[in-house]
């Protein structure tokens, strides 16, 4: 074990420190603010120019081919800026990495990765949550196309995306989890209808519900064979589960940093229990931090988790949440005199993580059954 | 950067887990097994573990706190009844003074748990708790007197025996109680005198231990109860097919997981970032560890159940050792508390 960089960690270190104090955009935390997501596109592009967006991905699909750990030197030195995270698109590289075929990957991986093409993930419908393999949405084939239909919810960033990775029923004949079919779907074209939703705390640009009426992919969008989409959709959300592939570490760092400056600033205008709550949250982070290093050496063995992801998005949950409730005891009074009130949007934000990307409940199965083999009831 | 064990950290782990698994008590009434508890002590002393932090050259360690960790995690998950923490921090100590520690010498603890008795005068002044002691045997127990410019080491001679010696709320790590007014006499090989960093630096490596003992102590917990759950028989099922039990055991899962990353800073910073960095280090991880060892216990309890309320259920050995290593060098609170002083500037 050893935590201190490497020769070449410390200059890459070095050289990402430099550029991000002339690059920072200084934006809003993302939970809290459209603006976050407006200029979200622009942050991403400008890491990936400059080298620091896809460290560990092949190289020729725009990434740099660097061991795992260095997107911890990456985190570190966001959260030291106090800079927004990196893009979290990591699980949607997994997915088609895994899946896709040499064609499918060549084709878009090198847009996803450098920013360039805008992807959101169309997983789960109104009717289709925990049970995503329920889902209704159907693509039918027609010559060399398949034809969609149905309805999508929670889709992030669909309303700026060009593609989506589909989940759609493309056999009703079979069992519910062999139906399904990957897909990407372009998404500027008729017969797709977006409808924003208003989250709990006002925030109004990340989610929204897409409906698909008589929208077209072509066969060749497939990712992976036909009747190979719940396996799609599982890599994805087992990565979509672990911090380390979101970038998450800086967020909350980032968030629990704003918090601990405004209480040193007056310390004793704050009771014990308040400061109690922000030095917790600043353990939690502390936590995540250090176990998504430990995660991303484990990677350097090739070691994949599959279900421990479940394992880290409760880790992670916690310590959103953590992060959260100190927001809220340092807002005091003011998070209900005032609905704008930032730390207020972090707390109600908070409430979230339990739920997207699977459900805390559903975490808790698959640990239970498949880490510590209990048996199924 | 690297969090991964090195190839002698991995067989370190597997040897020290094994050989605890080996002589652990199986049993409530194992723990009253004299000669298993002898076989235990003298495979800990044989293996050297004892001696990982006397003088390795030009005052640095023969081992290092990743090490050291790794066994008292080893330990702390067969619940092993066995001096090992209480020894090696004397050991420290005894090493920043100048001095190899004497066989089976522990720290004099004030009644806080935080850090060693500070005496002024011949005698002690207020009780003082030898901790992870040899319960029947004399030991030295050390302490520090002030002088400008730090400490000087100083000890206090116990006689074994008869005075509670396998006292205290851990059933196998024993807390002596050394009433006050005990003579204080010098360390006469002790050539230099601890400084505040070197109890800054000797604190972050009690945090480290006390911490990985808390891992260790959950992971045995967990994995008993797992074992329980796949067992236990009502309404006909095994009561780990119940969701409610299930997500609780779950959640201990998580914790464990969360605290063991968290404790390889911690062990890590001891001997290779500046001791108050280090104790930062071992602040943070302590104070995940303590609250995700308290809730994994009561957990392990709770699957328990009826049986696991009982004396001779071993789960609550787990509790009890969980108590003692979160309170010494303090719990949960305390490290918040600390931690509230130094990042936010409070009082």
């Amino acid at each position: 074990m050893d935590l201190r960089d490497s020769p070449a960690e410390a200059e890459f270190r070095a050289r990402f420190r430099t550029w991000l104090a002339a690059n920072n955009p200084g934006l809003p935390v993302s939970s809290t603010d459209d603006e976050y997501w407006a200029r979200q596109a622009e942050w991403h592009t400008a890491l990936y120019d400059a080298g620091f967006f896809g460290l560990s991905w092949p190289k020729r699909f725009g990434g740099q081919e660097l061991p795992t750990v260095f997107d911890v030197i990456l985190d570190d030195e966001l959260t030291a800026a106090g800079a927004p995270p990196r893009p979290s698109l990591g699980y949607l590289v997994q997915g088609i990495g895994t899946h896709g075929s040499e064609a499918i990957q060549q084709r878009f991986l090198p847009g996803l990765i450098s920013g360039r093409d805008r992807w959101c993930q169309g997983f789960s419908e109104p009717d289709a949550g925990s049970d995503l393999a329920a889902l209704r949405t159907t693509a039918t084939r027609d010559g060399d196309e398949y034809v969609i239909h149905g309805h999508k919810i929670w889709t992030s960033y669909s309303d700026v995306a060009d593609w989506c990775i589909l989940l759609a029923r493309t056999d009703p004949d079979v069992p519910k989890h062999k139906g399904l079919s990957a897909f990407a779907v372009p998404m500027r074209q008729p017969g797709i209808e977006q409808r924003p939703l208003r989250m709990i705390n006002g925030i109004t640009t990340e989610f929204g519900q897409v409906l698909f009426d008589g929208a077209r992919v072509a066969a060749e969008n497939m990712i992976g064979a036909p009747g190979e989409g719940w396996r799609v959709a599982m890599t994805i959300v087992s990565h979509e589960r672990e911090p380390g592939e979101l970038g998450y570490v800086a967020r909350y760092a980032k968030m629990v940093a704003e918090l601990e400056q405004a209480v040193r600033a007056d310390p004793d205008a704050f009771r014990s229990d308040q400061r109690e709550a922000v030095a917790w949250a600043h353990v939690q982070a502390e936590m995540l931090r250090l176990h998504v290093c430990r995660r991303l050496s484990e990677r350097l063995d090739h070691i994949d988790h599959g279900p421990g992801g479940s394992i880290d998005k409760l880790l992670m949950t916690w310590v959103e949440q953590a992060v959260g409730a100190a927001a809220l005891a340092v807002s005091g009074t003011s998070a209900v005199a005032d609905a704008d009130d930032l730390g207020l949007k972090v707390y109600l934000y908070s409430r979230a993580q339990s739920v997207m990307g699977g459900t805390s409940q559903i975490q808790k199965n698959i640990i239970a059954t498949r880490i510590l083999g209990l048996p199924t009831s | 950067m690297d969090a991964r064990d090195t190839p002698e950290q991995a067989e370190l782990r597997r040897t020290a887990r094994q050989l605890a698994r080996e002589l652990r008590p199986r049993t409530v009434v194992e723990l009253d097994d004299a000669v298993r508890r002898k076989r235990l002590g003298g495979a800990v002393r044989d293996a050297g573990w004892l001696e990982l932090r006397h003088d390795g050259g030009e005052g640095a360690p023969l081992a290092g706190g990743v090490e050291a960790a790794i066994i008292a995690d080893a330990l702390g998950e067969s619940v092993a009844d066995v001096p090992f923490a209480g020894p090696v921090l004397a050991a420290d100590l005894a090493r920043r003074a100048g001095a190899s520690a004497a066989g089976g010498a522990v720290v004099g603890f004030a009644r806080d748990l935080l850090g060693p008795e500070r005496v002024t005068g011949a005698t002690t002044g207020a009780a003082i708790y030898a901790v992870d002691c040899e319960g029947e045997s004399p030991t030295t127990v050390y302490v520090l007197c002030p002088e400008a410019g730090g400490f000087r080491l100083a000890q206090v001679q116990v006689v074994g025996g008869g005075d509670g010696a396998r006292g205290g709320t851990d059933l196998t790590r024993a807390i002596r109680t050394i009433p006050a007014g005990a003579p204080v006499r010098d360390v006469r090989e002790a050539t230099r005198l601890v400084t505040r960093a070197d109890l800054d630096a000797w604190a972050a490596l009690g945090l480290a231990l006390t911490t990985a003992d808390l891992i260790g102590v959950m992971r045995g917990a967990l994995d008993l109860s797992v074992a329980y759950a796949k067992e236990r028989k009502q309404y006909g099922v095994a009561i780990g097919s119940f969701q409610a039990v299930q997500h609780l055991l779950a959640e201990a899962r998580c914790l464990l997981e969360g605290a063991f990353s968290v404790s390889l800073n911690a062990s890590w910073s001891v001997d290779e970032l500046a001791s108050g960095e280090a104790q930062m280090a071992g602040r943070v991880a302590k104070a995940y560890a303590a609250r995700a060892a308290r809730t994994v216990c009561e957990t392990a309890v709770q699957v328990h159940g009826g049986m696991g309320n009982t004396w001779d259920c071993l789960v609550h050995v787990y509790l009890r050792r969980a108590l003692l290593s979160t309170q010494w060098f303090g719990d949960d609170g305390e490290q918040l508390r600390r931690l509230q002083q130094t990042r936010l500037g409070a009082a």
